[in-house]
């Protein structure tokens, strides 16, 4: 088939990249920050409890709040201080959400359990999945779902074949290039650790073709690796999405509604792989990540920043903004979320802050759909996302269900292709939302 | 923390949702890409027809404009005129008439065009039919005698583009030969009248024949769809089905035994060119699926052929798009790509 033989999946677009305002910059870290927000809630699932209190001293590394459940992640002090409050606080996507707030006391003491061990690859599959579920990993690329969750597949679902995304399709977004280019070997690492949990001979890691320095260099540390395949891919947007990913890389199709352990597939993003590898071989938790911040900024820089800084820190820490800042987007421009203030803090799916002038921001322009077709072309889903979204205009919900409303996966491509600019994939996102509500109700 | 009191160096950000980023397309962009995509047209149905062929697509235009701008007013909502999508219905109507029609014919038909054909139904993106051709199908059943032979001869050729016939356009002729052959009257007349067409295929091509203002000239109307292609402004499936199904039946069924029909002229005659790439393509009232549009080519080209060739009017291109305009959303609807992994 035409869309194996290229490494692509049907659909998807070709925004401008914007990637070479960041690219070359070096990961630099940032300083310590005054104060962190560490919200319990940064992942998909429940909402952690917290361990601590008002007036307790802590150090960089120590958890602050615990798993209440499988699907739940513990929390960590990512300064060394103390801890000034618990209280509910601006959170990045979206609602207020109870956060620890610490006071750092500059000196950064770490956690003793912090240290290296040689030989951690030889330690038990059970030892290395405790150590992530302890270091509180969620899925690095934005989607934060706890990473020792989709290491523990059911019995009866086997996985033949682990991806490692290092597509990084987002515009603008460079972190994980940087990272592929810095830290080539770690990743390699926490990948080959991934395999072993899980008992699975066969790597793939996908990096889209727009990143030649990296693929060079995992070239030069997988090739002995029996295991391990380097696949370039077409650069297209939304190359990086799970089950677009999978198909370009398996011919496999993940079930409408299915995740990809269904055919025997799991991905994991690039900057998780690295946070396993330091949670295994050192027992660091996720306490930093690198942040590209970019777009209408003096300086664009890609930053390491510990987890709970606000956005401020880092927004300063690259001379501040260029003229009016118009939206500041933590994530990428096509999926990210738009933030009402800059102090809503890093958390662990940040993968970048964009921000974009005023002049970039559009006005509503609120037109009729002019049915050319675009979005139909682009969606990745094989959805018709302008029959969707009249749909639930129209309040239709069955109708918009049975358009496969719920199959959308929201990475933004017909809204941004539309020329009516119809705002497409929020009417699908508040359908899909009426669509739940109503299948609850009925089942009540 | 909202307590505190934000300071006046504080950015007022913007919070919506995604995506972010847009495309630099908009509907002007494509509207005026399609205004442009009819000007080598124009310009040779200014060469073929003269300066009538100015002033009745001007009234065409200004009609069009002045009736949206009117009915926009009167509904206070945001007078769209200048999205260039009211610009392309007065063009098109005026191309869709002969040129010797009196100059309230195009006025009258923009005027319906627009007020009945586009704003009853609620204006750009609502109306179900193309606005244009619904104005010419108002003009053909209200004064169908200026609408048949108000033909104007063009520059340098006759009417039926052959020197020895006049007074009718290329398809009537053909349609009229047709016919004296299945009836058998003057049956060596017609035949000879049939073998000829193979004569006419550069004067159509290049449009030196009868025809309405905007439809003789297969060349000029290609440059512009060739353009629009290279937008990717129109999708290829409605001209490939439409025209492709031309052919298929024209050359079954549009001779005197089956498969001897003379399928280039049938082609390259009549509105075909113009309906194909220019109406049919119509986002607005064509499918957005691509099975959709196959089917909606297909239909068209059926249509048109059915009319052609045993229908009562020598041409079926408008009627043929105006039929197939009303099944797109029921296209659209049923056929629906399969949701990916479903
Ligand atoms: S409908 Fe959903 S999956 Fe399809 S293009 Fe739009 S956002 Fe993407
Ligand atoms: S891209 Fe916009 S105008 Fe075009 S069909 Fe989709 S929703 Fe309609």
């Amino acid at each position: 088939m035409l869309h194996i033989l290229q490494k692509t999946f049907k659909g998807g677009i070709h925004p401008p990249e914007n990637k070479d305002i960041s690219a070359a910059k070096p990961i630099e870290r940032l300083p310590l920050p005054g104060y962190v927000v560490i919200p319990l809630q940064q992942h998909i699932g429940k909402l952690s409890e917290a361990l601590v209190q008002a007036g307790d001293d802590v150090v960089t590394g120590q958890p602050v709040s615990k798993a209440s459940g499988f699907v739940s992640l513990p929390s960590h002090s990512s300064i060394s201080g103390k801890v000034k409050s618990i209280e509910s606080f601006p959170h990045p996507l979206g609602q207020k959400v109870p956060s620890v707030i610490i006071e750092g006391d500059g000196e950064d003491r770490m956690s003793e359990q912090i240290k290296f061990q040689a030989d951690y690859m030889s330690l038990p599959p059970d030892e290395m999945k405790r150590r992530i579920t302890e270091a509180g990993i969620a899925g690095m690329g934005g989607a934060t779902f706890p990473t020792h969750v989709k290491l523990s597949p059911p019995q009866d679902k086997p996985i033949d074949t682990v991806i490692l995304n290092g597509a990084e399709c987002e515009p603008y977004l460079t972190a994980d290039h940087r990272l592929m280019i810095e830290h080539t070997e770690e990743i390699v690492e926490g990948f080959r650790i991934i395999l072993r949990i899980l008992g699975v001979s066969r790597g793939i890691i996908a990096i889209e073709k727009n990143k030649p320095d990296a693929i060079f260099l995992f070239e030069k540390f997988t090739k002995d690796d029996p295991n391990l395949e380097l696949l370039p891919l077409k650069v297209k947007y939304p190359q990086g999405a799970e089950k677009q990913l999978i198909f370009a890389s398996t011919g496999r199709r993940v079930p409408a509604g299915k995740l990809p352990m269904e055919v025997r597939c799991l991905v994991h993003n690039v900057g998780t792989a690295k946070a396993i590898y330091e949670a295994v071989a050192y027992q660091k938790p996720l306490i930093e990540r690198v942040v590209t911040v970019t777009g209408a900024v003096k300086e664009p820089k890609n930053i390491r920043a510990r987890i709970g800084t606000p956005l401020r820190n880092l927004i300063e820490f690259c001379g501040g903004f260029v003229g009016t800042p118009g939206k500041v987007i933590m994530g990428g421009p096509m999926m990210g979320v738009a933030q009402y203030t800059i102090d809503v803090p890093v958390i662990k799916g940040t993968s970048g802050v964009v921000v974009l002038p005023s002049e970039q921001v559009r006005e509503m322009r609120l037109q009729p759909c002019i049915n050319c077709g675009r979005c139909v072309k682009v969606c990745p889903m094989n959805i018709m996302p302008n029959l969707a979204a009249t749909y639930i205009e129209n309040n239709l919900w069955e109708e918009a269900k049975s358009a496969g409303a719920l199959d959308c996966m929201e990475c933004g491509s017909c809204g941004y292709v539309c020329p009516a600019g119809r705002n497409i994939l929020h009417n699908i996102r508040f359908g899909k939302f009426m669509i739940l509500e109503q299948e609850k109700a009925s089942k009540n | 923390m909202d307590e505190e009191p934000k300071t006046d160096s504080e950015p007022k950000l913007t919070v919506s949702s995604s995506p972010h980023i847009y495309t630099t397309e908009s509907i002007p962009k494509i509207m005026y890409s399609v205004v442009a995509a009819l000007m080598p047209a124009f310009i040779g149905a200014l060469y073929f027809f003269g300066w009538r062929a100015l002033w009745l697509t001007a009234i065409a235009v200004l009609v069009s404009i002045v009736t949206e701008a009117i009915i926009q007013k009167f509904r206070k909502v945001d007078i769209t005129v200048t999205d260039g999508s009211v610009i392309v219905t007065g063009i098109l109507l005026a191309f869709n008439l002969p040129a010797g029609v009196p100059w309230w014919i195009p006025a009258v038909g923009a005027f319906f065009a627009v007020a009945i054909g586009k704003h009853a139904f609620g204006g750009l993106g609502f109306n179900p039919m193309n606005p244009a051709l619904l104005g010419r199908a108002f003009l053909m059943a209200s004064w169908p005698v200026h609408m048949t032979t108000d033909w104007t001869n063009p520059h340098g050729g006759t009417l039926s583009g052959l020197a020895a016939i006049t007074g009718s356009t290329p398809l009537a002729v053909v349609k009229d030969a047709m016919k004296d052959i299945s009836d058998g009257v003057n049956v060596e007349g017609a035949q000879s009248v049939l073998e000829s067409t193979r004569d006419l295929y550069f004067p159509l091509f290049w449009g030196r024949v009868g025809g309405c203002i905007g439809e003789t000239s297969v060349l000029l109307l290609l440059i512009g769809a060739i353009y629009l292609f290279y937008k990717r402004y129109i999708p290829y499936q409605i001209p490939v089905a439409y025209i492709g199904s031309v052919i298929i039946i024209a050359w079954i069924f549009g001779g005197e035994g089956y498969f001897s029909g003379d399928w280039i002229f049938h082609v390259l005659a009549g509105g075909l060119i113009l309906g194909a790439f220019f109406m049919a393509t119509d986002m607005v009232t064509s499918p957005s699926s691509p099975k959709g549009q196959w089917i909606f080519g297909l239909g068209c080209g059926v249509i048109t052929m059915v009319i052609r060739l045993v229908g009562g009017y020598p041409e079926g291109v408008s009627y043929s798009i105006l039929l197939m305009n009303l099944l797109t959303p029921l296209l659209d609807r049923y056929t629906r790509p399969k949701v990916f992994g479903a």
